[in-house]
């Protein structure tokens, strides 16, 4: 291998084994949609073949996805939806398209069989514990249904399940077909919540649907409202320790000014409103930036902050670092505040 | 060439500055229509040109290992000349300049990518996209204009040793690489100024260094070693190549900004530039080469220098469309917009390098009847004190306004 490097500098030998494989061991990891099913008029599910490398994901977790729209690429995290024991080793994603969403629609609606997708390995802690609970609640609106489904699919071995979930219409429930067929089959019972006629579901009103609540665990995935709610109710009830929630995005509370970035290593300054996180206005200005979640839960977009200050949207605390140090911050929800050096 | 500023026929002396502030809002609209516009097409057009130049590439490689057979090293020979010509100018010139960053492709970032040249990337954007691009044109400022070691402009007082300005420009061009990371490593001037010692000069050089070791490893040992019994075919194959890239990245660059007719700044004439102005002298300091599709690709595009000169970060397959827009608002402003084959603009480059090695009216006074008395007088003010130098050369200058008066005559 060494041998070869000399032989292909400035490039790399995986440079020239990518046009050849670019899903083979030891390539970065990356995977092949082949097939793109429509799951309800704003929703499809996308088969993926992933890189040799890939290491197969507990159900519940996701995968953060790389794909080029309109030549750009833009990262973000799905959950995995797919039968871990696909004879064909293939992967599934389940995508909801939201109004003006960059990546949601293109996935939805304009991806072919065929396009290479950029992956990174499965993360995430909205798990079922081993053993299994012998009692389990999922509270799931809209695309919040996609990590609970892997986890339906995949753990045969939970018999006492409760699905609430809630959609606008009948035909907007993700996956409504087979969740209507497990709950005929006995295996789980289904609570369909269509919100255009019935309303939204507070969490009185789900307590009274299970009225053994207290006795199961509690996995609930949608709307930051919905899980707020939640929070509050198991809180008050004593069992907050039951509850277990994904988001898809944070919650964005607080913005203040903005500021000059400088990223001292790549030498870009840009102005950044208090309102946009470091990572977007970053990439916007053509910076290369780790990234992972996009939302404050992985810490993969950690950097150092050398001086100034920054602000946490989620809650508005302000982080300041005097000149040379190096505070750790997540780019993907702060924003300036103030002129800010970051060592990138 | 005189500093625009010197010139008796101004060639903007007709703009006012309310003129100069609409052509820098026009382009500045030009710019942004491309931006907003930016999109999959381009991505594919520059992974096109990468696939391309690595199948070109290899290809060549693989030819080669039979470059004993004359064909082999023939095919092989042009093969691997193309490719590093591709290699250099419309992928790593203008990914280097963060043309194609938008992307967010780790892969073809300006800030990770490294090219075929003995230059180090980070070192050649310094020099070129924070110098250059800068001070384009500005004499005492802009190193590109004659890389230091040319007489660029009949201000500079004729020494000499001006005279070996041709061959050692041509010398220059058959080792361009090694010039530009010379240049970039700003070697001359720091020998100059007895800095050598300095550890931040010592980090960049052996940078350089270490770069110029994997490239001549590669080239020199790596592959002429994969040909076996055709070590030296290969070795002079690849030898080959980069003196066919070398010439013609010198060339390209030469038709840039030194066909005469390109205009050259005063160092003062920059103090507070408005943004306008910086535009105006982007136009009227860069020279276009006109071909055909091919040939904008294998000068990366350069060949539309005067777009790339006045957006340097926009994707180079661009450049073509916005060219005619571009060149009517220099039509209706009243400028020369710079254009001609390659033969000519290198012919006239090479022309001014001449000229400018010998005393200013030499050239234009020497014909086949004085060409005697005209050596004689050349030799005088080679071999004499500066003093017969200067009281030369005033005849010379007189000599040039008498002939050009009894030509207007
Ligand atoms: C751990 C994790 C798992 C996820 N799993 C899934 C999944 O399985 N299926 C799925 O469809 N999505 C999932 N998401 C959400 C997904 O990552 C994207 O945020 C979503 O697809 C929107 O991206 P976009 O580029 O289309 O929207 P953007 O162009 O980024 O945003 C457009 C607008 O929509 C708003 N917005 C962003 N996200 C949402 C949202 N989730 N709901 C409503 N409005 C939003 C933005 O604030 C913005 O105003 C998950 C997110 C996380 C963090
Ligand atoms: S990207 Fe996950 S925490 Fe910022």
């Amino acid at each position: 291998m060494r041998f070869a490097e000399l032989a292909t500098t400035p490039l790399l030998p995986a440079d020239y084994l990518d046009m050849v494989n670019p899903l083979r061991a030891g390539a970065d990891l990356r995977g092949r949609i082949v097939a793109v099913h429509p799951e309800t008029r704003d929703a499809a599910t996308l088969v993926i073949r992933p890189g040799a490398d890939w290491q197969p994901h507990v159900p519940g977790q996701w995968v953060r996805i790389g794909v080029d729209v309109d030549g750009v690429r833009m990262w973000r995290a799905y959950s995995l939806t797919s039968h871990l024991d696909r004879p064909d080793g293939c992967i599934a994603v389940t995508v909801k398209a939201i109004p003006d969403g960059k990546v949601s629609n293109h996935l939805v609606h304009r991806t072919r069989p065929g396009t290479l997708v950029h992956l990174d390995q499965a993360t995430g802690e909205f798990v079922l514990p081993s053993p299994v609970p012998g009692k389990a609640l999922f509270v799931t609106a809209g695309s919040g249904i996609t990590p609970v489904m892997g986890i339906l699919r995949n753990h045969t071995g939970l018999t006492d399940v409760v699905v609430v979930h809630s959609a606008p219409t009948a035909d907007d429930v993700v996956f409504g077909a087979e969740l209507r067929e497990l709950a005929a089959a006995g295996r789980i019972r289904l609570v369909e919540q269509h919100t255009d006629t019935a309303g939204m579901l507070d969490a009185a009103a789900i307590a009274d649907l299970v009225p053994d609540l207290a006795e199961r665990a509690t996995w609930a995935c949608g709307p930051v409202g919905m899980l707020e709610a939640l929070e509050e109710h198991w809180d008050a009830a004593g069992i907050a320790d039951r509850l277990f929630t994904e988001r898809f995005r944070p919650t964005v509370l607080v913005a203040g000014e903005g500021g000059t970035v400088t990223f001292t290593r790549t030498g870009t300054s840009l102005e950044a409103d208090g309102a946009t996180p470091i990572l977007d206005a970053a990439e916007e200005a053509g910076v290369l930036m780790p990234s992972g979640c996009r939302m404050g839960i992985c810490f993969g977009c950690v950097l150092p902050l050398r001086e100034g200050a920054v602000r946490d949207l989620r809650n508005g605390e302000v982080t300041t670092a005097a000149p040379g140090d190096g505070v750790l911050v997540q780019t993907c929800i702060s924003a300036a505040a103030g002129a800010c050096d970051i060592d990138h | 060439m005189t500093v625009l500023q010197k010139k008796t026929d101004n060639p903007i002396e007709h703009l006012t500055p309310e003129d100069i502030e609409l052509i820098g809002k026009e382009l500045d609209d030009i710019r942004q229509s491309v931006i907003d516009t930016r999109g999959e097409d381009d991505a594919r057009y520059i992974r096109k040109v990468i696939d391309v130049h690595r199948k070109i590439e290899l290809g060549s490689r693989a030819v080669l290992l039979a470059s004993g057979f004359a064909p082999a090293f023939v095919v092989g020979t042009i093969g691997l000349s193309v490719a590093k010509i591709l290699e250099n100018m419309e992928i790593g010139h203008n990914i280097l300049h963060g043309q194609w960053d938008w992307m967010r492709d780790p892969k073809i970032h300006s800030t990770t990518w490294e090219w075929d040249m003995a230059s180090p990337a980070d070192q050649w954007k310094h020099s070129h996209n924070e110098l250059h691009h800068t001070y384009t044109n500005v004499v005492g400022k802009d190193n590109d204009l004659g890389y230091g070691i040319m007489r660029v402009d009949e201000d500079q007082p004729w020494q000499p040793f001006h005279l070996g300005q041709p061959l050692w420009s041509f010398i220059n061009a058959c080792f361009f690489e090694y010039g530009i990371a010379a240049y970039d490593l700003e070697l001359a001037g720091t020998i100059a100024k007895k800095r050598t010692g300095d550890p931040e000069f010592r980090a960049r050089a052996k940078a350089v260094l270490r770069k110029i070791g994997k490239q001549v490893r590669k080239d020199y040992v790596i592959h002429p070693l994969l040909s076996g019994p055709n070590f030296l075919p290969t070795l002079a194959a690849n030898f080959t190549a980069n003196l066919v890239r070398n010439l013609w990245s010198n060339s390209v660059i030469l038709c840039g900004h030194f066909p005469e007719g390109v205009e050259t700044f005063e160092k003062k004439s920059i103090e507070g530039e408005t943004r306008g102005e910086w535009y105006l002298r982007q136009m009227l300091g860069s020279a276009n080469i006109s071909g055909s599709k091919a040939m904008h690709i294998l000068t990366g595009n350069l060949s539309h220098q005067i777009e790339h000169h006045l957006f340097p970060d926009l994707p180079s397959n661009r450049y073509a469309e916005i060219a005619p827009r571009i060149r009517d608002l220099f039509d209706r402003y009243g400028l020369n917009y710079h254009t001609a084959p390659l033969p000519q603009q290198v012919g006239s480059a090479w022309h001014k390098i001449i000229r400018l090695s010998l005393p200013n009216g030499w050239l234009e006074l020497t014909n086949r009847r004085n060409l005697l008395p005209q050596l004689a007088v050349l030799y005088k003010m080679t071999t004499g004190s500066p003093k017969v130098r200067r009281t030369l050369q005033r005849k010379l200058t007189a000599g040039v306004r008498l002939s050009r008066a009894a030509a207007a005559a």
